[in-house]
């Protein structure tokens, strides 16, 4: 009964941030950018790091268990676009970014409303849902771009373990990138990004909006907020792909 | 001037507010004093529309606030200052910012116009030089005077304090009373001042309303509420244990 209350104050809050008194677009406009760099560009070096190593640990994982030589090389490079470009970047990325992103929105909002600056806002009669989190989906429209880059990196940091590494040639691990490449993947993957995207920015800030007590409550916001952001990233995850692949 | 009138409000089954009736008036610094849960912060956020009574009006200059459509009621919210208890300045705004904030959200004024707004109210809470710092680089008085010029900025009609005074040493407590009552008088505006603080009803209690147990205990100003036999009043007043020396003191014509 509980978690039916929540999800229903979850859709409200929706409703306040999209169907509530509008910031200025001004003074949105900046909050957005603000958002965009603190969000967004604060989370491409660790994103990069990641994506380039684990695209690395990717091929040289097929590499070494590649021990029957019927099975063409180009399978290295294959595998690690598939598993990069369909999981790897939109799902693991995103919750990796529940852990960074996640937890920043729910204790800057939660340390908002301990300290009364929501409060303050509803006061001067600011709509302080859309002053808050109305930017920060905004910001998360341009997620997407994270996760090309880390597709970007994810492929090169496997194609410099394979190569480097002397698994295969670099024209043959080129091949292998091309092999059968269904662009409706794509789709899918950019699609599921745009869903993981708005999770990310709504699901924190309701932890954060609606968190009561003190500093203590703030850290628990965080953790519970990454929880069932990722919660809700996988099953997510599992029904788009249930839906556009199977 | 503020009017309320028969207000009662009761969370679940505890009545909080039980047929409150006092006028705030204006030009003057208003307090209202009692115990913690006594309700005083539930009188301020029903006065400031956070809260819909069940009972009972408030009116704004003559104007019932239930009658208000929402968009008057947003006008009215922009007609008044408000002093959180804490500051509620914004973390991740300077001390110019925070002040801006409110012009920049209800006004068109260009960017120098409100630069000049907020260089002339810093200067009034006498904060001319720590425009470009973070509300956690200034003291917690000065974070208050930030708080103060931010609810005055937009020269509201009403100003809500929140216990000003609270974590403050008594001469910063002092000159934020001061503060206050001065603004109260030179912007003529209708203040409200809730406080645990005796010091600030010798300095600023102009008006008082002592709630007890959700009930208007007491009214008067400054010089009646140490001359009062009410009892409740006399024992809320003189908990403190230095004014109970005083009073002791005073009777031993010491």
């Amino acid at each position: 009964m509980k978690y039916l209350q929540t999800i229903g104050e979850y859709f409200l809050m929706l409703k306040g941030i999209f169907f509530g008194r509008m910031t200025k677009r001004s003074v949105l406009t900046d909050l957005i950018f603000k958002e965009i760099d603190e969000l967004i560009i604060g989370s491409l070096w660790i994103v990069g790091f990641l994506s380039f190593f684990i695209g690395a640990v990717v091929s040289l994982q097929t590499a070494l268990n590649l021990s029957n030589p019927l099975i063409p090389k180009s399978l290295i490079a294959f595998a690690a676009r598939q598993s990069i470009v369909l999981e790897f970047s939109p799902t693991f990325i995103s919750i990796i970014m529940a852990g960074k992103v996640g937890s920043f929105i729910t204790s800057s909002i939660g340390s908002m409303r301990v300290t009364e600056q929501i409060d303050a806002l509803e006061v001067m009669g600011i709509n302080s849902l859309n002053y808050l989190v109305f930017p920060k989906i905004i910001a998360m429209l341009t997620y997407p771009f994270v996760i090309a880059i880390s597709m970007f990196l994810g492929i090169l940091g496997a194609y410099t373990a394979a190569v480097m590494g002397g698994f295969v040639a670099p024209d043959l691990f080129v091949q292998g990138l091309q092999e059968e490449f269904i662009p409706f993947h794509l789709f899918y993957a950019f699609l599921k990004t745009f869903l993981f995207a708005f999770i990310l920015a709504t699901i924190p800030s309701f932890h954060g909006y609606y968190m009561q007590g003190g500093s203590l409550e703030v850290g628990k916001a965080s953790t519970t907020s990454f929880v069932w952001t990722s919660v809700v990233i996988i099953i997510t995850n599992y029904i788009v792909t249930q839906l556009l692949l199977s | 001037m503020i009017e309320v009138k028969g207000l009662k409000k009761k969370f679940e089954e505890e009545q909080i507010l039980d047929g409150i009736d006092f006028v705030f008036e204006t030009g003057k610094t208003n307090l209202i004093i009692g115990q913690s849960g006594s309700g005083k912060s539930v009188l301020m956020k029903c006065m400031l529309g956070l809260f819909t009574p069940e009972e009972g009006t408030i009116e704004y200059d003559g104007k019932a606030y239930s009658s208000f459509s929402d968009e008057q009621k947003r006008e009215l919210r922009q007609e008044m200052g408000m002093l959180f208890q804490g500051g509620a300045l914004f973390d991740s705004m300077t001390v110019e910012e925070n002040v801006m904030f409110p012009l920049r959200m209800f006004t068109k004024k260009k960017k120098k116009e409100l630069k000049d707004r907020v260089d002339e109210v810093l200067e009034r809470v006498n904060l001319n030089d720590s425009g470009k710092k973070f509300p956690s680089e200034i003291s917690g008085g000065m974070q208050k005077r930030v708080a103060i010029a931010r609810a005055i900025v937009n020269r509201p009609k009403y100003l809500f304090c929140d216990e000003p005074n609270s974590g403050l040493d008594p001469h910063t407590a002092t000159v934020i009373d001061n503060l206050i009552h001065e603004l109260t008088v030179e912007y003529d505006i209708t203040t409200v001042v809730i406080t645990h603080d005796m010091n600030s009803l010798l300095e600023i209690g102009e008006k008082i309303a002592f709630l007890k147990d959700g009930v208007l205990a007491w009214t008067g100003d400054k010089s009646q509420i140490f001359k009062t036999e009410d009892q409740t009043v006399t024992d809320f007043v003189y908990s403190s244990d230095l004014f109970k020396k005083v009073k002791e003191a005073q009777k031993q014509g010491l």
